[in-house]
């Protein structure tokens, strides 16, 4: 067995994540990933508008921090411009479901060469609790107080699902970190799709439900029995999409 | 032997560590750190086999795991 601590790839500070919040485990993930394959001298990460906006604080490679939802187009700029550096996003749900969803899936049907880290925790938590997309149907929110789908907000949006229909996606997995066996498939499932970068596959991108107990206004336990009993119905976890 | 090493100022509370702990050897204690939280402390160390699903499950990296024993005694 080996001594486990944390990465050097992840800046020696406290993160300012709720406590619970499942961003603080895919931020070690990534890490881990990162140092592992090697490549944190060459790597850029570029951070979303959200709870995960001040990645730059915690990462220990290059971050630049984009408007609202465009991480996937700014992250194509730098990847053409510098082809030799790996380009990954990091972007929660209203992030990357929301005001950005134009760039998400133009970004993939382009088959643009980069890493996408999808946070999927189904509300708005750096605002306070609003309703995101990935709303689970009936989930109660600040704004929708009768439970989703009682005033015409429709189904939750389910982006795996939505891009794999797309030609240019190489590699899309939807998995969680709710469990210690999902923890490990996430990490899986991110060297993975840092892999594929590596090789000049195309576009891959991860979702991860994760934990958000803060605004779910319940305790740490109860939102792990949410993730693990709730989200994965509507979110199946697994494999969309794998060209290889 | 010690196996796990808990960075007290990281922690959060959160308890995601004694939730996972497959040998229940886990609690949050009564004292609370800088920030005013409780921290995870060992029921019994013997029982620690350093499997260290508390570690993966950590939000904070607050914990480290030496199954050799932890050799730095300053905590």
């Amino acid at each position: 067995m080996q001594t486990l601590k944390r990465t050097e790839v992840l800046k020696d500070a406290l993160t300012h994540y709720c406590p619970g919040c499942g961003h603080g485990i895919i931020h070690r993930l990534v890490a881990e990933v990162i140092e592992e394959l090697g490549i944190r001298e060459i790597t850029i990460g570029t951070a979303p508008v959200g709870c995960a906006v001040l990645l730059y604080d915690y990462f220990n490679c290059d971050i630049i921090e984009c408007s609202h939802g465009r991480p996937p187009a700014v992250a194509t700029g730098i990847k053409r411009i510098h082809p030799d550096k790996i380009v990954f996003t990091y972007q929660g749900d209203g992030d990357l479901a929301a005001i950005g969803t134009a760039e998400t899936i133009h970004a993939a049907n382009r088959g643009e060469n980069i890493t996408v880290i999808f946070v999927n925790n189904a509300i708005y938590g750096m605002t306070g609790g609003q309703m995101a997309p990935t709303t689970l149907t009936g989930m109660v929110s600040t704004t929708s107080r009768d439970g989703r789908g009682q005033h015409g907000e429709g189904p939750p949006l389910k982006v795996c699902e939505l891009l794999s229909s797309l030609d240019g996606v190489y590699y899309l997995e939807r998995t969680a970190v709710s469990t210690p066996k999902d923890v490990n498939s996430t990490k899986r499932a991110i060297k993975k799709a840092f892999q594929n970068q590596i090789d000049g596959k195309g576009f891959s991108l991860v979702e991860v439900l994760s934990m958000c107990p803060t605004d779910w206004k319940v305790s740490t336990a109860k939102a792990v029995d949410f993730v693990n009993n709730d989200m994965k119905e509507v979110f199946p976890l697994g494999v969309y999409k794998d060209k290889s | 032997m010690k196996k796990i090493h808990f960075e007290k100022h990281r922690c959060k509370g959160c308890g995601l560590c004694v939730i996972f702990c497959p040998q229940k050897n886990l609690r949050m204690s009564e004292d609370l750190n800088d920030q005013g939280l409780s921290y995870p402390e060992e029921i019994d160390p013997a029982c620690c086999n350093a499997c260290g699903l508390c570690f993966r499950m950590c939000p904070d990296t607050a914990i480290e795991i030496h199954p050799e024993g932890v050799k730095n005694s300053k905590k």
